[in-house]
């Protein structure tokens, strides 16, 4: 009997998602959707201060708040290590001391001082008010150029100064490629501080069961496993005896890819009180307190020919990491090192990258993590090249892409494969021509609004990471690979585990379609499971664009492993050789005859028997892989951008978008181009709306949504997505990942269009009206 | 001091005693367990806790329940029917409006009440009207797509 197979949800094509029926109709589970017998509510008391020593902390009048039941200090609950740090560049950089709860002293607005646990939010926010706090201020440095100087407060005292770490890579050629340029171009480029603003904020349910010394943690978290690892070395507590769960988690891009104090907290506090601990972060708390992104200055020296070829960059990353490390602090500016050089053959490269303690909130990964900064600034330089020597910014581009792949850069980095002139190509067979485009320029500007368009080409790195390279070059703690297991039910169902943790990816769908490819079991016929550390062996998590690539690939790995295993139970059941089976549409046959045949569901449950197995062969079809990739991936495009200016005001109108995305093949194009889209929007965020700005005291001015603008539908354009297809050599899928890529391309396409209409050679981002309007007004532009 | 409220919620009378500060939103996911509706920022700037009063779209997290006493309230839970999805959820379904879906019960009220007002929107029109609530995953294109689909269907 056959089974007929569907495979019309294999990969390449886009069936719909399987996560959206519970998230349409209000039944997801949120982690603040969790609520558990007994249940307390956890509120935090944070510093007011951005620096200071605490004199003293009076719990009384909490404690006498109604339906408070205990209020916790530093001094009260006891960790058996501070909040980790991953990343350790250089593997001698110093990592200060960072207690969950503060000891002492208070190195950024918004660090946790006390916690109070109550019987609802309500109570808990009441007692939070009532802690008395005495503290004495201390100067703070805020921005690097306040932490550079000589006479700056210093933020850590384990360290001589406030510089984290130093950062160098040179090849031996760039003073004589610079001594013999015909063009030198310097300029400084801003990476604003931005806050990720997940709608969903951090969330986290504790429950430490005292009879078992089992603790069950829910958390809005990309990272469960590590969760998992630091709530036991954090909480001193056996790993085994630990369970982290991701739920529903209402996105991330970055934030939730950290284990954080209040994870912690909220353990220690549920493990003293002897009753499960739920801790909601409010919004204010979110800007304040969970870590930001970018905040990095490039100062770059560009030396180049007449005819367009760059012969040499210097660059110097200046990174603010603010008061502490976060899990991947040092990793950031590490990867905008390893990516200075953008999609360009650039044959010297001299990179320095200084770090610096701010009295500010830690900086970490931001949707591109790094990259959009290396992107950004490398862009930016090539249209201000461009302007230099008069020739067309998509010309000067085409001078410097390498054409042969793999392409090694002066950074030591292989590039995988590409086709960057191919995307370029594209991009432009889409765009007006420049007569159409200026035709329409006059045309607007008798209305009162300056057109400008721009681009951008990209190169990112996915797929994170071979396990030898997260320790040799990005001195991580971790490797880089991810797992899975595939399972065969005795009904022919599969369960998929992955390591990865979605939260708007839509790996079950996905996976899903890796199952069908692979096992010809039907798209409805698989499960995915994802983000609980009881089921899956271990994994890594969700971030970096990595999930496709190393998560995506562990999952077609173990579903060839459990088919090459169900092959030779069919030769059993087919009294063949395993050599002469064949294997289509989810049914096994003997080679010639294809009339005999067993489907693949029939052999799972032959196996779950295990009647008859061949001699050496275990039972069941239940496969666990563990992928450690042998290269990241390397997306490319490149991104166009038309913008509408208005000429009285200064307020940009993006009018026309066209994104040409290459991450090698795709394994479902309506996710992709949603992820697209999305990544997209983050990037106008920060071109145009978005930046954390603190007052020299280190208050944070803009903390609410009401002052810190991400875009709405109405900022946001049209996307015109569209693909070139160069598939990776790195993985047998051939996949690379694309969820930071709209992201990484969008900000500098963004901005090289506004300068193109006011015509400015740069504009320090973001491009809010007044800074627009101003550079209008210098070059009467009008 | 608390006060007893009852509010006609998805067209069954909840009664609870509350504390006169209660948000409507906690009346909704923590006295009725409705999680559907969800929080995003305390400041009616991203409409993830819309759901409808008396007839009209508001912001949950601006209302309190005492406010809504003797109202009639209508939450996410409240729109699918012997488990056929509304038009709004299956054109978000169908159109991939949603990726983390945390914004996605907020989003799909306010695109019911735009379409109630403007039966045929222009796309400006869908854009600037859903400007109350706040998507960081998807860029609001295939929500755009979503409304634009269910018009057609309600049309």
């Amino acid at each position: 009997m056959a089974i007929a197979t569907d495979t019309r949800n294999g990969i390449g094509e886009s069936p719909l998602r399987k996560e959206d029926a519970r998230l349409l109709v209000g039944r997801a589970r949120f982690v603040d959707d969790v609520k558990l017998p007994g249940m307390l509510h956890m509120a935090l008391v944070r510093s007011p201060y951005a620096h200071a020593d605490i004199v003293s902390i009076d719990k009384q009048a909490a404690l006498a708040s109604p339906g408070v039941t205990a209020v916790f200090t530093g001094d009260d609950l006891k960790f058996a290590a501070g909040v980790p740090c991953a990343s350790n560049p250089t593997g001698e950089m110093v990592h200060p001391a960072r207690p969950p709860l503060a000891r002492g002293r208070v190195r950024h607005a918004g660090e946790p001082v006390a916690v109070v646990i109550a019987a609802d939010r309500y109570a808990a926010r009441d007692g939070a008010d009532q802690v008395v706090v005495e503290y004495t201020p201390r100067p703070a440095a805020i921005g690097v150029d306040a932490a550079l100087r000589d006479d700056a407060p210093r933020i850590h005292e384990e360290l001589d100064s406030n510089v984290a770490l130093v950062l160098t890579h040179r090849t031996d050629g760039v003073d004589a490629a610079f001594a013999d340029a015909d063009v030198v171009v310097e300029h400084t480029l801003h990476n604003q501080r931005l806050i990720h603003v997940p709608i969903e904020t951090r969330g986290v349910v504790a429950d430490w069961n005292p009879a078992s010394d089992d603790l069950v943690v829910y958390s809005s978290t990309q990272v469960p496993h590590f969760l998992r690892t630091f709530l036991a070395i954090v909480c001193g507590v056996s790993e085994a005896k630990v369970r982290a769960i991701a739920p529903d988690v209402g996105g991330g891009f970055g934030a939730k890819l950290n284990t954080y104090a209040e994870e912690f907290i909220a353990a220690a506090a549920s493990r003293a009180v002897g009753a499960p601990v739920k801790w909601i972060e409010e919004r204010s708390e979110a800007m304040l307190a969970t870590c930001h992104g970018r905040a990095q200055d490039a100062h770059v020296q560009l030396a180049a020919n007449r005819d367009g070829k760059v012969l040499a960059m210097r660059v110097h990353y200046v990174q603010d990491y603010g008061s502490y490390l976060q899990m991947l602090t040092p990793l950031i500016s590490q990867l905008t090192l390893l990516m200075a050089p953008g999609p360009y053959a650039i044959p010297e490269l001299d990179v320095k990258v200084t770090n610096v303690y701010t009295n500010t909130v830690p900086t970490d990964a931001l949707r591109g993590a790094g990259r959009p900064e290396a992107t950004y600034a490398i862009e930016r330089m090539m249209d201000i090249l461009a302007g230099e020597l008069g020739m067309s910014r998509t010309e000067v581009r085409r001078r410097n892409f390498p054409t042969e792949f793999p392409f090694t850069t002066a950074v030591g980095l292989l590039y995988d494969s590409g086709d960057y002139h191919g995307a370029l190509d594209r991009l432009l067979e889409l765009s007006d021509d420049q007569e159409t485009f200026e035709r329409r320029r006059e045309e607007a500007r008798s209305r009162g609004k300056l057109l400008g368009r721009g681009l951008s080409t990209y190169v990112e790195v996915c797929g994170f990471v071979p396990s030898d390279v997260a320790r040799t070059v990005l001195g991580l703690t971790p490797g880089g690979w991810e797992s899975s297991t595939v399972r065969m039910h005795p009904t022919g169902t599969v369960t998929v585990i992955t390591g990865t943790s979605p939260h708007g990816q839509g790996h079950a769908t996905s996976w899903s379609q890796i199952i069908e490819s692979e096992l010809g079991v039907p798209f409805a016929d698989v499960e995915v499971i994802h983000g609980d550390t009881a089921f899956a062996p271990y994994g890594l998590g969700t971030y970096g664009s990595r999930s496709i690539a190393v998560g995506g690939t562990a999952v077609h790995l173990a579903a060839t492993r459990v088919r090459e295993k169900a092959q030779q139970v069919a030769a059993q059941m087919l009294e063949a050789a395993a050599a002469d089976i064949e294997f289509k549409d989810g049914a096994f046959s003997v080679a010639g005859s294809p009339g005999k045949q067993v489907t693949i569901q029939e052999v799972a449950f032959r196996a779950w028997q295990a009647f008859d197995m061949p001699e050496g062969v275990t039972p069941g079809l239940d496969e666990t892989v563990f992928f450690d990739p042998p290269n990241c991936t390397f997306p490319f495009g490149a991104h166009g951008c038309e913008v509408e200016v208005d000429r009285e005001t200064g307020k940009v109108k993006i009018t026309g978008y066209i994104a040409v995305d290459d991450c090698g093949n795709v394994v479902n194009p309506m996710i992709v181009d949603g992820q697209v889209h999305g990544g997209i929007a983050h990037g106008i965020g920060q071109a145009l709306y978005e930046g954390a700005v603190y007052n020299d005291d280190g208050q944070l001015l803009n903390g609410t949504l009401v002052d810190y603008l991400i875009p709405s539908a109405a900022e946001v354009p049209t996307i015109r997505t569209e693909r070139t297809i160069t598939p990776s050599p790195t993985n047998p899928l051939g996949v690379k990942g694309i969820g930071e890529a709209g992201t990484i391309a969008s900000t500098p396409a963004v901005v090289s269009a506004v300068c193109n209409a006011v015509g400015a050679a740069d504009l320090d981002m973001p491009l809010q009206p007044e800074t627009v309007w101003r550079a209008i007004e210098e070059r009467g532009a009008g | 001091m608390k006060r007893n409220v009852t509010i006609t919620v998805n067209g069954e009378a909840r009664g609870a005693e509350v504390e006169p500060r209660t948000l409507l939103v906690h009346f909704l996911r923590e006295h009725l367990n409705l999680t559907g509706t969800h929080v995003g920022c305390d400041t009616s700037n991203c409409g993830a806790c819309t759901v409808w009063l008396d007839g009209d779209a508001v912001k949950s997290c601006t209302v309190l329940a005492v406010q809504a006493d003797g109202g009639e309230v209508t939450t996410i839970e409240g729109i699918s029917a012997d488990g056929r999805l509304h038009p709004m959820q299956r054109a978000f379904h169908e159109q991939h409006g949603l990726q983390c879906g945390y914004c996605t019960p907020g989003m799909v009220m306010a695109a019911i009440k735009l379409l109630e007002a403007n039966p045929n929107p222009t796309e400006d029109e869908i854009r600037t009207g859903l400007e109350g609530n706040l998507c960081r995953c998807t860029g609001y294109q295939n929500i755009v797509g979503a409304v634009q689909a269910a018009a057609a269907v309600v049309a």
